[in-house]
């Protein structure tokens, strides 16, 4: 089962080497981890998404919180979110299979940002799962190399995903009672 | 007012209210130390870095402040390491000024340069690296108020040279420290409250588990009146001791791998847990999946990052421990448990049948009958700090704790050395009382070069030697469980009388039990530093012992030997 947090972090030097170090100190394995701006050029936010079926979410967030840079971590997991990842695919084109791929391409409304004479660039937005799917249809092909941002996700609605109160809120409070 | 950053630092630690400073100077830290001469704070030198560090320790915990140590860059900062991993696994508040290169040299690899932050990032609550004076006063501001808050812990301030001769505006702001990322809980939730009255008031053998966080948040009041009112008993972590009276009738002792035998079984006996300020460290829990296993589980911390992460609970409560207990002990009702209370007592008896009182006089000094003895005979009120092994079990077990804050022992590192440059720590806090550290041989040899410490301030500290010639802990372990194979265990010192004697401080060694109260009063007589040699049975062994894999209530008890 995936987990997905979302994590809102001071902007200074070497955060993200707290984070990395947290996670590799307490082994927590990650399956993705995005960083970037927000509107606010002091706070950048993070999507982590953990893989690990054994792994306790609570125990991610609790030790994100000890951090002292770290201002609200939010595991969207349960929530109505958007998640979006962008993906570079370079797949082996020739002009005889250029017309092909770039079909599914718009199938799957990837954007195709660059042409050479036997290799085509396309750009894709999506899931996990879209990504995927069009991965597995260029595969034959001949895919080159890609690349992936990671997850990035955002709740629905109004709602901010912030927490002013941040540390008080204990999902694990009536365990067993 | 405009001052140098070297200057800065100095002022913001007066404004700190910093009294003493331990530490080591060196090329990237001179200009602090030069600025040093010009302000009311004491430095001592210790004769290594990891020795500051403990001493900056030993001053925290005795003295419920901040402890300051500094060291320069490269190798200086490295020998903080272990002083640094002590301080955080026993959430000791310590600040650490290390210098740095200079801003331009950084990632160069000058001379004395090291990653300072990068090496200390997992062992400090929080670290920083400062390149611009115009960023040192609220940088001190700030670490002083992370180590001393929430869970306390160690930080650390790597600074510039060149930061420390930059000249700036000096303004040190007297409001609180607001950071966005970091709120110290204090109330847990109404809900919570209300969930843990239910799970007490059903309870029928409920057992305190009380840790260190009863001691940092200063609940020892509230601990005493939830006990009482829910007629509840209370076993101690090796760090907690003192926070509850050895005298009480609801006092069970030290739980855990070396914990009284009735402690361990009101653990495994218990149906409700309350764990007040601890963390389930595997030297309290034996073998996880037999824990408590019949036990609803409550656990009470600062630290959330602590809940389920040994010990699976079945509630927790968030906040400062002394605020929790305060807003619980309104609300539980007064509850009586006789039945438990004399299973317990039965136990106790079983126990004290084992204790060290009823040997046998056979002509052999014993390391646990010279701790009881100092302990009778300074009527448990010295501050004792230990380092690590046998003889730091035998003073958690002999020299009762009655009160809180005068045992200092590194619990969660295990750090060997500790003892003697903590105890010149504990004393700076204390100058006008008497600080004790009850030694081993192994121990002392990692930190007897701070007897010259002790000897240049003149401090009022006593060294309790525990000479068995052994590193006696390995040592058992190998009798017990390595068939008396003693790899690297036997160990030769000095002769320490003589060692002291070089330093000019004086000895004295006994070998005998009825020369042990001869030599603590001749201690006792003497002011300033003091080293009393026992040369004890070599292959003693601690007990009770949970071996390790086995179930808390698993013991290796000592056998009975009763005088006939």
């Amino acid at each position: 089962m995936q987990h997905t947090l979302i994590a809102k972090v001071e902007n200074k030097p070497g955060v993200l080497n707290r984070i990395a170090s947290l996670f590799r100190r307490r082994n927590f394995n990650i399956d993705s981890l995005n960083v970037g701006r927000t509107e606010n050029p002091e706070i950048s936010r993070m999507t982590i998404v953990l893989d690990h079926s054994d792994l306790e979410p609570d125990m991610v967030k609790n030790n994100l919180y000890k951090l002292v840079n770290v201002i609200d971590v939010q595991d969207v997991t349960n929530q109505p979110t958007v998640t979006r990842d962008l993906a570079l695919i370079k797949v082996a084109a020739n002009h005889e299979k250029r017309h092909e791929i770039t079909n599914l391409a718009s199938i799957f409304r990837a954007n195709v940002i660059d042409v050479a004479s036997d290799s085509i660039i396309l750009e894709i937005t999506g899931t996990v799962d879209k990504i995927e799917s069009l991965m597995e249809l260029l595969r034959p092909f001949g895919i080159i190399e890609m690349v992936t941002t990671g997850q990035v996700a955002m709740l629905r609605g109004k709602a901010n995903g912030y927490h002013p109160n941040g540390h008080k809120e204990i999902s694990s409070l009536e365990r067993g009672i | 007012m405009y001052l140098t950053g070297a200057e800065v630092v100095m002022e913001s630690l007066v404004r700190e209210g910093v009294e003493v400073i331990f530490g080591y100077p060196g090329g990237a830290n001179m200009p602090i130390y030069d600025a040093m001469m010009n302000y009311p704070i004491k430095h001592v030198l210790t004769r290594h870095e990891q020795g500051a560090a403990f001493a900056a320790d030993g001053y925290a915990r005795a003295s419920g402040k901040v402890g300051v140590a500094m060291a320069t860059s490269g190798p200086g900062a490295t020998n903080l390491v272990t002083g640094i991993t002590t301080a955080m696994m026993d959430s000791s508040p310590v600040v650490y000024i290390t210098g740095q290169v200079a801003s331009s040299l950084i990632g160069g690899d000058a001379f004395q340069e090291t990653d300072v932050t990068g090496i200390t990032l997992p062992i400090t609550k929080h670290n920083y690296l400062v390149t611009s004076a115009a960023q040192l006063a609220e940088t001190i501001r700030e670490a002083f108020y992370i180590a001393r808050s929430g869970r306390p812990g160690p930080v650390l301030i790597d600074i510039c040279k060149d930061t420390q001769f930059e000249k700036v505006w000096f303004e040190y702001s007297e409001e609180e420290v607001v950071l966005p990322g970091y709120k110290p809980p204090l109330h847990a939730t109404k809900q919570s409250l209300d969930a843990a009255v239910k799970l007490i008031q059903n309870a029928k053998r409920p057992v305190i588990l009380a840790g260190h966080g009863v001691l940092m948040s200063g609940a020892m009041g509230e601990l005493a009146e939830f006990a009482e009112k829910t007629q509840t008993p209370v076993a101690l972590t090796l760090l907690g001791l003192g926070a509850f009276p050895a005298g009480h009738p609801y006092h069970l002792g030290m739980m855990g791998m070396h914990g009284t035998a009735h402690a361990n079984f009101a653990i495994q006996n218990a149906d409700l847990i309350l764990a007040f300020g601890m963390r389930f460290d595997d030297r309290v829990t034996g073998t996880l999946h037999t824990y408590a296993a019949r036990a609803r589980k409550i656990h009470v911390d600062i630290d959330s990052s602590e809940f389920n992460k040994n010990v699976k609970v079945d509630l927790t409560l968030l906040g400062d421990l002394q605020t929790v207990l305060a807003d619980l002990n309104p609300i539980v009702p007064k509850l009586q448990h006789p039945e438990w209370l004399e299973q317990i007592q039965a136990w106790k008896q079983e126990s004290a049948q084992r204790d060290i009182l009823y040997w046998e006089q056979n002509g052999k000094l014993h390391a646990a009958h010279v701790i009881h003895d100092f302990w009778k005979q300074s009527l448990g009120e010295k501050i004792v700090t230990t380092g690590v092994g046998q003889h730091q079990m035998w003073t958690a077990q002999y020299y009762v704790q009655e009160k809180p804050y005068r045992l200092i022992t590194s619990g969660g590192a295990g750090s060997m050395g500790f003892g003697t440059p903590s105890a010149l720590g504990a004393w700076f806090a204390n100058p006008d009382k008497e600080v004790w550290t009850i030694e081993g041989d192994g121990s002392f040899q990692m930190s007897l070069n701070e007897l010259a410490t002790l000897k240049q301030e003149n401090a009022n500290v006593k060294i309790l030697l525990i000479n068995n010639g052994f590193l006696g802990m390995v040592r058992q372990w190998q009798e017990f469980f390595f068939d008396k194979r003693y790899a690297a265990t036997p160990i030769t010192g000095p002769d320490f009388v003589k060692l002291a004697q070089a330093y000019d401080v004086p000895s004295i060694a006994v070998n005998q039990r009825d020369q042990i109260n001869g030599a603590l009063e001749m201690a006792q007589r003497t002011y300033g530093p003091v080293l009393i040699e026992f040369q004890v049975e070599p292959e003693d062994c601690v007990y009770p012992m949970v071996p390790s894999g086995a179930a808390l209530d698993e013991m290796l008890l000592r056998p009975i030997k009763v005088n006939a």
